[in-house]
């Protein structure tokens, strides 16, 4: 139900409660609502859940984080546990949710 | 794809584990609030990857799941309704009411229809300006926004012809209600960060001094869960308890202010009967009295409806983080997805889904025990 996916604002129409943006889902182009997002832009990343973006991604922020967990893994990383996971994701294939996979 | 496939690499899950193992030294019980995690959870075996002091509850966030009965009927008799297009999330169409679900009645006329958003209920009441369109409007406070704001927009259009069946739950209060339990075992939380992403995480730092427990702000991918339980057993290893924020990307402390003073706007908090956790103080949202026009259940009078669960479902105690889906006698065996005995096992958050779709050897493993 709180499943939300991460998409680019492609272009952006209207304002106030109509305002909309068309959103680029991993190249399949949705119009999602800005209402609740008045500062979204073009080119921004945004979250989307039930066709209203509800917040933009912060990709420094998310650098960081990023930066952060690569430094854990070249301290102690590589012991053991990530096999399995891998057999895991192989099998699962690549199913990222399509943007009207449900709410 | 970017902001998912790095979160799901193996190398980094591998070193997070890794980490875990290394400052883990006694047992530890987090649960993890949000059913979409608990999905990710089992379809990517981060349960099994940890270490064995390490146990993952469950816990009650899926809103289809904690839908009482009687909404769930309420919603069926309005959908019955010749006049009425019943709009919902997918998750809603199996949901078991007391004799029906939502499926049946599409079978039997009803014009019920799944759709991806609120707004979609919007655009069908323009087209069919002589039928009713009613939303069932069941989430936490991701949600919430979205359905406040079709009761927005419906009103700058001058759309007279729809309205909401409202059955939203809030977080806060269910993690209030099953910490001061006396049978609460669960020592760290995993907050939901699409709850975070809107509410911001305030309201948390109160539980976490209150309880003195760690609750650390989490998201979806396996990376990001694994990140989470680190830094909660770290807090807890240390002797620490306050709220941390692991999903920075798309969460701050205050959340989007904009989207929670629409939900203010429209709605007001409420007591609320959730399954499993009985009646929680305002923990739900009803209509506030100037926007009461778009209360379905004002606009529909559909009498009185006598609700009964099924009687064999303990998906009450699943909710509670206290029977695993696969201990449950049924699982597999009377219940599944085609035969659902409780919402848990159809919605695509409910706990017992997760293990049903991603446990298929549990599943066997269940029915051959019992069988033998
Ligand atoms: S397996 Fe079915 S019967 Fe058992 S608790 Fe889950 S939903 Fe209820």
């Amino acid at each position: 139900m709180c499943l939300a996916i991460p998409g680019r604002v492609v272009s952006v129409d209207g304002e106030g409660l109509l305002r909309t943006g068309q959103i680029d889902f991993n190249g399949i182009v949705r119009e999602v609502s800005l209402s609740l997002l008045p500062d979204a832009m073009e080119h921004d990343w945004v979250l989307v859940h039930a066709g209203f973006a509800l917040n933009v991604i912060d990709e420094e922020e998310a650098e960081r984080t990023l930066d952060d967990l690569r430094r854990l893994g070249e301290l102690g990383g590589g012991l053991m546990g990530g096999d399995e996971f891998d057999r895991r994701e192989r099998a699962d294939g690549n199913s990222n949710a399509p943007p009207d996979a449900g709410a | 794809m970017k902001y998912i496939d790095e979160y799901r690499d193996p190398a980094t899950v591998k070193a997070l584990v890794a980490e875990l193992q290394r400052v883990v030294t006694r047992p530890w019980t987090i649960m993890e609030i949000c059913g979409g995690q608990t999905h990710a959870i089992v379809r990517f075996g981060i349960d099994e990857l940890l270490p064995d002091e390490i146990t993952l509850v469950h816990g009650p966030g899926c809103p289809v799941c904690v839908t009482p009965i009687e909404i769930i009927d309420r919603a069926l008799a309005i959908a019955s309704r010749e006049d009425v297009i019943f709009t919902t999330f997918g998750d809603m169409m199996r949901v078991p009411g007391t004799d029906k679900d939502l499926l049946m009645v599409k079978a039997n006329g009803g014009d019920v229809r799944m759709v991806y958003s609120p707004l979609d209920a919007i655009k069908l009441a323009r087209e069919n300006p002589d039928k009713q369109v009613v939303f069932f409007a069941v989430g936490f406070e991701t949600t919430a926004p979205t359905t406040a704001m079709l009761a927005q927009q419906a009103r700058v259009l001058g759309l007279k012809n729809v309205s909401l069946l409202t059955a939203h739950v809030l977080v806060p209060p269910a993690i209030e209600a099953l910490l001061s339990s006396p049978e609460n075992l669960v020592q760290g939380f995993l907050a939901a960060g699409h709850v975070c992403t809107v509410t911001g995480f305030a309201d948390y730092e109160r539980f976490a001094v209150a309880y003195g427990i760690p609750i650390v702000v989490t998201g979806f991918e396996p990376v990001d869960i694994l990140s989470g339980i680190l830094e909660t057993v770290r807090q807890l290893e240390a002797g620490q308890a306050r709220v941390d924020n692991r999903y920075g990307r798309v969460v701050q402390r205050e959340g989007n202010t904009r989207a929670w003073s629409v939900v203010a706007e429209v709605f007001e908090p409420c007591d609320r009967q959730w399954r499993g956790l009985g009646s929680i103080p305002m923990s739900g949202l009803a209509f506030r009295e100037q926007w009461a026009e778009f209360d379905a259940e004002q606009r529909f009078d559909v009498g009185d409806i006598q609700s009964q669960e099924d009687p064999r479902c303990q998906s009450g105690l699943v909710l509670q983080g206290r029977l695993k889906p696969t201990d449950c006698p049924l699982f597999g065996v009377e219940c599944t997805p085609e035969h659902p005995l409780g919402a848990t096992m159809v919605s695509s958050e409910g706990a017992c889904a997760a293990y049903w779709k991603y446990r298929p050897a549990a599943a066997v493993r269940s029915e051959t025990v019992r069988d033998g």
